[in-house]
């Protein structure tokens, strides 16, 4: 398998404090990777630094074969287009319907003709489990698990091969949670994606993840399989995992 | 590899031969390639994906339609491919994909009903501002029947952030008023000779109208819409509603002591705007029409009675009360989304300087009427 994430040596640095010293990992394709951590050990700020939202103060991240480090604004903007990203409330342009919000990259990317676009965008409705007729709706409109939905889809609208989720079943109810839960494993068997994902939700962790790096301490606690991650020492690990199987 | 699609017809079999990445990117050219293509003569379409090596769903999606397309034609139409990588990716294309024919477009709505809904809309907005001002009379009865109940702190926070913080500009904004206006009419009176009077024209018009405006109008503009953004980010944000969950009503903790500060503010900010205003047309008349300070400031005290100063101070607290609740009104009005704070922000700044344009216009009418 490839390797399409390799981060080496990364450091953050908020005026004085140290949130990063000197994380190491690397993510390879078809994996769902999960990045896990007491609350303020930095995940989400790492997912930010791997999708260029924030700089770090050392080290290297590179993201298909590009330093993001070093890149220039030409090859940023074609790596953007392999990548989609969700956040954690779907962020979704308010002022744009659902439709919209899918076509908005079709149209600004690609010369593609209206009856194609709608057919991608009603495909990518589909495919994320709305309904068609909420394609017209606004964002204000829907419930918050139909937004992370709507989120996914404009977040797979360009076909990318990368996924980035930020909390994916935050706010969600357990039964939509886990719908969700199998929506991504479905589409990465489906369309072959590799997906970084930050998360909390246990449950969620067990049924996606293949892959998890525990970020505790500044560094990287724990890179691996699920199976074995009760063999490392950690006072997170303790709480999080070994309480589930006692 | 290159991209390309080359066409062959062979007797009646047509056969398009896909070669390199069906991707987004690509399927533009071949549309047109394809539209552009009689199917005329021809009884079978044969898709040849072999030497294709990349397929996205856009280009899984492009391949089925056009393949619905043929068959809908009365063509036949088939598909080669061996790769399983691409045949899985038509495969979920097929499966998910959503019969165009079959989707409702939203109805438009006829001219009558929206009229309707913009009327209903003018309506309900109007029955709103009249529940938020009664809300706000009940809650200034509250303040009455206990001084405890005043938020001292959050008044003097609101007076720094919204009149303090606001004094320069106002200062600035006057004098320079004072300055053109004294400008204009100095050129005026110089022709009659009548330059002495330019005492009695700025000392009236800055006291009476122009000190009074221009504070309404920059305080509309900066602490109005600061309220409104304010108060609609918190609203976005759910702070409103646990505050009510809380047991902290909003209009005590956010609306009056807004509304008072800025009624307590106001006459003072005016007086600062008289002052600087005064000044700019006594520059003025000193250097354009030479009238030294002492003899300004004699004709001053001679001919502009108390009564001007008063009445424009006077107009302050009104005006402050428009803008602050019109501010706070548009802020509660703000929908869960981004759009609507800017919106709304926008209606607060326009709606109050035409409340206090309404209001001063009838304030005119009224004194003048009374004779004062």
């Amino acid at each position: 398998m490839q390797e399409i994430i390799r981060v080496a040596n990364v450091e953050t640095r908020f005026g004085n404090k140290l949130v990063h010293d000197g994380l190491n990992l690397s993510i390879h394709e078809g994996e769902i990777y999960g990045l896990l951590g007491p609350s303020g050990c930095g995940k989400t700020t790492l997912l930010r630094e791997m999708v260029m939202l924030q700089e770090f103060s050392a080290g290297e991240i590179s993201l298909l074969g590009y330093d993001i480090g070093t890149i220039g604004h030409k090859e940023a903007q074609a790596l953007r287009k392999e990548w989609g990203v969700l956040f954690q409330a779907g962020a979704l342009f308010s002022s744009l319907t659902i439709y919209e919000n899918i076509a908005l990259p079709l149209q600004e990317y690609t010369s593609l003709t209206k009856k194609m676009i709608d057919e991608i965008v009603f495909f990518k409705i589909n495919l994320v489990g709305l309904k068609s007729s909420d394609a017209y709706l606004y964002p204000s409109q829907i419930s918050g698990g139909m937004k992370k939905k709507a989120g996914l889809a404009r977040a797979l609208a360009m076909d990318p091969k990368l996924l980035f989720l930020d909390e994916p079943t935050s706010g969600l109810d357990p039964i939509s949670a886990r719908d969700f839960d199998q929506l991504i494993l479905n589409l990465r068997s489906m369309l072959g994606l590799t997906i970084v994902m930050v998360s909390h939700d246990l449950q969620s962790i067990y049924d996606t993840l293949d892959k998890v790096a525990i970020i505790d301490n500044k560094k990287i606690a724990y890179e691996g399989t699920l199976a074995q991650v009760t063999s490392v020492q950690s006072l997170f690990i303790e709480n999080f995992f070994k309480q589930e199987q006692r | 590899m290159n991209n390309s699609l080359s066409i062959q017809t062979d007797a009646r079999v047509c056969s398009l031969n896909f070669e390199g990445e069906v991707t987004l990117y690509t399927l533009h050219t071949y549309e047109l390639e394809l539209k552009n293509h009689s199917l005329r003569n021809i009884d079978k379409i044969i898709i040849n994906l072999h030497a294709v090596t990349y397929i996205d769903t856009a280009g899984a999606l492009f391949i089925k339609s056009w393949q619905e397309f043929f068959v809908l034609e009365g063509v036949e139409c088939e598909v080669l491919c061996d790769e399983p990588k691409s045949l899985q990716t038509l495969a979920l294309a097929e499966q998910k994909k959503v019969d165009m024919k079959t989707l409702l477009k939203p109805k438009q709505e006829s001219l009558l009903e929206r009229i309707g809904i913009l009327f209903v809309g003018y309506y309900v907005g109007f029955m709103g501002f009249m529940s938020f001002f009664g809300k706000l009379v009940f809650t200034k009865l509250h303040y009455l029947r206990s001084p405890k109940n005043i938020r001292f702190k959050e008044i003097a926070f609101e007076i720094n952030e919204s009149a303090i913080k606001a004094l320069g500009i106002i200062a600035l904004t006057s004098f320079l008023i004072g300055l053109v206006v004294a400008y204009q009419s100095a050129y005026q009176l110089k022709i009659y000779g009548a330059n002495i009077f330019i005492v009695d024209m700025l000392g009236i018009s800055i006291l009476r109208e122009l000190a009074p405006m221009m504070t309404a109008i920059v305080i509309a503009g900066r602490s109005g819409s600061a309220f409104t953004a304010q108060i609609g980010a918190m609203k976005i944000t759910q702070e409103l509603d646990a505050m009510r969950t809380m047991g902290f009503d909003p209009y005590i903790f956010l609306v009056m002591p807004r509304i008072l500060a800025l009624m307590l503010m106001m006459p003072l900010l005016i007086f600062v705007a008289d002052i600087t205003g005064v000044l700019g047309g006594m520059i003025v008349a000193n250097i354009d029409l030479n009238i030294s300070v002492d003899l300004f400031l004699d004709r001053f005290h001679e001919v502009i009675a108390a009564k001007h100063f008063f009445i424009g101070i006077l107009k302050g607290p009104f005006f402050a009360f428009l803008i602050a609740s019109i501010a706070i009104y548009r802020g509660l009005r703000v929908k869960d989304d981004t759009q609507s704070i800017g919106f709304n922000t926008t209606k607060s700044v326009v709606e109050s300087i035409f409340a206090v344009i309404v209001c001063d216009a009838l304030f005119s009418i009224l004194f003048t009427n009374m004779g004062i």
